[in-house]
């Protein structure tokens, strides 16, 4: 074959989030004799992970009954829920929706509970690789057999540098893809089987958030704040989270539906207003940044769920898409999904049969029962809330499933009425960072620069010509980190990517209308290093 | 001959240094930690010496926690053939830390010992300089070129006026700058190996120094915020802003 080193493993998982992690560290529990290693693209365990995140806590009790005793950084008991529906300048309390009831839960830090989960799993023998991606899926007559680990060193004209290392081969008998939201390789793998043939169109959010320390005395610990409505308009699905820590911290962010309609909309600035509110403004004024991060996360539910298995393959956690809309919450589906995985491989040797078993679990049942709460505000925001009111009084047992549309192809094109908006808020705005260049700077992040650009755009000619007349380029807006530029010059318009801003939140990816954007992982290690989000 | 190379485990390079709030300390709590980038140079420099065959064993040695075992080992999985940690929670510094290296120095009796030139956390810069004083041998500091040949060593040292070449007969202390070397990818068969290699921890307590800190840390404070620049239309209006800031 090739120079390069194959490395042999009963069962291979690509992703240290946690469904990858509760998968190994089951498996070594169930049978400690498997060899099981855990690939993860960021520097470390928790580098790139980043959620809300208040967890339900019942299957991490059930995969480290421990945990409690060994808690992340980051983890403060749920107290009070607030929901509240933000005019320009008001704030008004709705009552509660009963699954965005928090009693009993935890607001942690996702990166450093995976970072303890990947200590757990290295004392059970597990071989964990941070700093190493999968770049390609290794196939052979039709069955999955491995994965192929990126090259680190080669240049950015694509030849190898001085200290280039071929990436190695893993073969496996089992490859579980845990790569969370829009995975490179589930992707592949999601075509190449075809997984999505009997599911709806897979949706998505992008979801930002920012840790502040805030001036003593003003945050509350254990209060949950969630907000709807300004800065959005009512047919732009989203909101915003508030969750307040000890030590005077908070976590504050915003979730967008990326099947927006107006192309010239800027997630991140709708973020940056919501926090300019008079009602949040006041919460973090005299505070200060401590970090930064954005994620895409899975918005659609149970009918857009690929099938989970294929030949020498399953799919776990968000990667496959099992996060709770309505409660907002995936990382206690993402445990459980990790579990059935672990349990039905070490039982049948395979994962085969890994689809059914999942179907007929439990969270699948919780999937079901909310499974027309999001699609329900495709018809707007007030419409989505009576919806949602109905679906969660009957439990879900309406006899129709509510269809999802492909995020891709929800925008409108320029011209065909953009909503109106302040034009002069930059000038008002006063809470850092002052762009989304300032905010990557709160992530920490690094790549190194030498490198082939790793947002493989298909047919650049677009970009200047349809796209800008169409959309007027919305990579260059919903970007989070800014690393789409339409410059011009003599020789006229052209896209620019500048590949080292990039957070790996693959809005890109999903957003891109004409699909000819494709995100693949660059030199392992490389990224953001999120610290405590 | 044996190469001994210092390690010390520092707050990862890539992430934003916070200052707690009580201004005591930085905060290390859920941060990344790395080998210090110039230490990280060292230990390739002493992976080539071993690998053009004028050295047999490449040791690596850090003074710290017991979670250092994470940059030993990554120091292993570069290649280094064993490692030692002298394992303490207390912070120590530059002269303890030089007193201990000469413990392992008396120990170990390597021809050369190899350090970054500072670590990045406290960017003392005195280490390497205060075991050759103790071990009484020469020493080359910053150094960017390196070639070794009949038991004489010639160094590039980056110096402010350029690049001065000196010579030192072995053994000697090695600091090393940045561009001596671009340290190698570390592969994953060799993070497996790494694993079997013999680690020794010995408890810093355990070695015959004590000796209390030279340095009293005062508090920490972040460095002013600037404030947003202006932007001016004219030249008029740029001198007539100097004016005002009383710069002209």
């Amino acid at each position: 074959m090739s120079d390069r080193d194959v490395m042999q493993y009963d069962v291979a998982v690509v992703g240290g989030g946690p469904a990858g992690l509760a998968c190994a560290i089951r498996l070594k529990n169930q049978k400690p004799d498997l060899s099981v290693c855990l690939l993860e693209k960021g520097s470390e365990l928790g580098a790139h992970a980043l959620s809300g995140a208040v967890m339900e806590p019942g299957p991490l009790d059930e995969l480290w009954p421990g945990w409690r005793d060994n808690p992340p950084g980051i983890c403060v008991p749920a107290g009070d829920d607030e929901f509240l529906f933000l005019s320009r300048k008001k704030a008004y309390r709705l009552p509660t929706p009963p699954q965005m009831n928090n009693h009993g839960n935890f607001i942690i830090s996702l990166g450093s509970l995976v970072k303890n989960l990947g200590g757990v799993a290295e004392t059970l023998g597990v071989d964990v690789f941070p700093g190493f991606s999968g770049a390609e899926l290794l196939i052979d007559e039709e069955r999955v057999i491995g994965v192929r680990c990126g090259d680190m060193g080669v240049q950015a004209d694509g030849t190898p540098g001085p200290s280039h290392a071929p990436g190695v081969d893993i073969h496996a008998s089992v490859t579980v893809l845990a790569e969370g939201c829009r995975g490179s390789l589930s992707k592949q793998a999601i075509r190449r089987f075809r997984l999505d043939a009997d599911s709806m169109p897979q949706t998505y959010g992008l979801g930002f958030k920012e840790l502040w320390r805030l001036p003593e005395g003003r945050s509350q610990p254990g209060l949950i704040q969630h907000t709807v409505g300004w800065p959005l308009d009512a047919r732009t699905y989203g909101g915003s989270f508030v969750y307040h820590l000890d030590d005077d911290r908070v976590y504050i962010g915003f979730v967008i539906g990326l099947d927006y309609e107006d192309p010239v909309f800027s997630p991140f600035e709708a973020f940056q207003q919501f926090k300019h509110h008079p009602r949040m403004h006041a919460l973090l004024e005299g505070g200060e940044i401590l970090a930064s991060g954005a994620r895409t996360l899975v918005e659609g539910g149970l009918q857009a769920l690929p099938r989970l298995e294929m030949p020498g393959a399953v799919l776990v956690g968000d990667a496959a898409g099992t996060l709770n809309v309505p409660k907002i919450k995936g990382i206690h589906m993402a445990l459980d999904s990790g579990m059935i995985a672990a349990d039905h491989i070490a039982e049948a040797g395979s994962g085969d049969g890994f689809d059914a078993r999942w179907r007929g679990s439990g969270a699948a049942a919780e999937l079901k029962k909310v499974r027309n709460v999001r699609p329900g505000f495709n018809r707007g925001l007030w419409l989505g809330l009576i919806n949602a009111a109905w679906e969660t009084v009957t439990a879900g047992r309406s006899p129709w499933t509510l269809k999802t549309r492909a995020d891709h192809d929800s925008l409108r094109t320029v011209g065909d009425g953009t909503a109106a908006r302040d034009e002069n808020w930059l000038d008002k705005r006063d809470l850092p960072p002052r762009d989304r260049l300032a905010s990557v700077y709160f992530a920490n992040n690094a790549h190194e620069e030498d490198q082939p650009v790793h947002l493989r755009v298909a047919d650049t000619s677009i970009c200047a010509t349809r796209c800008y007349e169409e959309f007027r380029n919305p990579c260059t807006r919903f970007c989070p980190a800014q690393v789409y530029e339409i410059v011009e010059d003599e020789a006229g318009r052209k896209l620019q990517i500048n590949a080292s801003n990039c957070v790996h939140c693959k809005a890109c990816d999903i957003k891109d209308p004409y699909q000819i954007i494709d995100w693949v992982p660059p030199e392992g290690g490389s990224g953001p290093n999120y610290q405590n989000l | 001959m044996k190469v001994l190379v210092g390690i010390k485990r520092v707050i990862d390079y890539n992430v934003r240094v916070q200052i707690n709030r009580e201004g005591t300390d930085v905060v290390k709590e859920g941060v990344k930690m790395s080998i210090n980038p110039f230490d990280e140079i060292a230990v390739e420099a002493a992976l080539r010496i071993r690998e053009a065959g004028q050295a047999d064993e490449v040791i690596v040695a850090t003074i710290g926690p017991g979670a250092a075992q994470q940059q030993l080992r990554t120091a292993l999985a570069m290649g280094a053939d064993r490692a030692i940690l002298l394992e303490t929670d207390r912070e120590i510094q530059p002269l303890a830390a030089a007193r201990a290296l000469m413990k392992l120095v008396e120990k170990e009796q390597p021809g050369l010992v190899l350090l970054g030139k500072q670590a990045i956390d406290d960017d003392a810069n005195q280490v390497g300089q205060m075991l050759a004083a103790q071990w009484d041998r020469p020493q080359a500091t910053f150094i960017s070129g390196l070639d070794l040949s009949d038991g004489k060593l010639k160094a590039v040292r980056e110096v402010d006026a350029g690049l001065e070449t000196v010579e030192v007969s072995l053994p000697a202390v090695l600091t090393v700058d940045l561009r001596l070397n671009e340290p190698r990818f570390v592969k994953m068969p060799d993070i497996m190996k790494a694993k079997r290699k013999p680690l020794e921890t010995i408890a810093f307590d355990s070695i015959g120094i004590d000796m209390p800190p030279q340095l009293e840390n005062l508090g920490y404070e972040a460095p002013p915020k600037r404030s947003g620049g202006v932007r001016v239309d004219s030249v008029e209006a740029l001198v007539a802003a100097l004016n005002d800031k009383g710069v002209l």
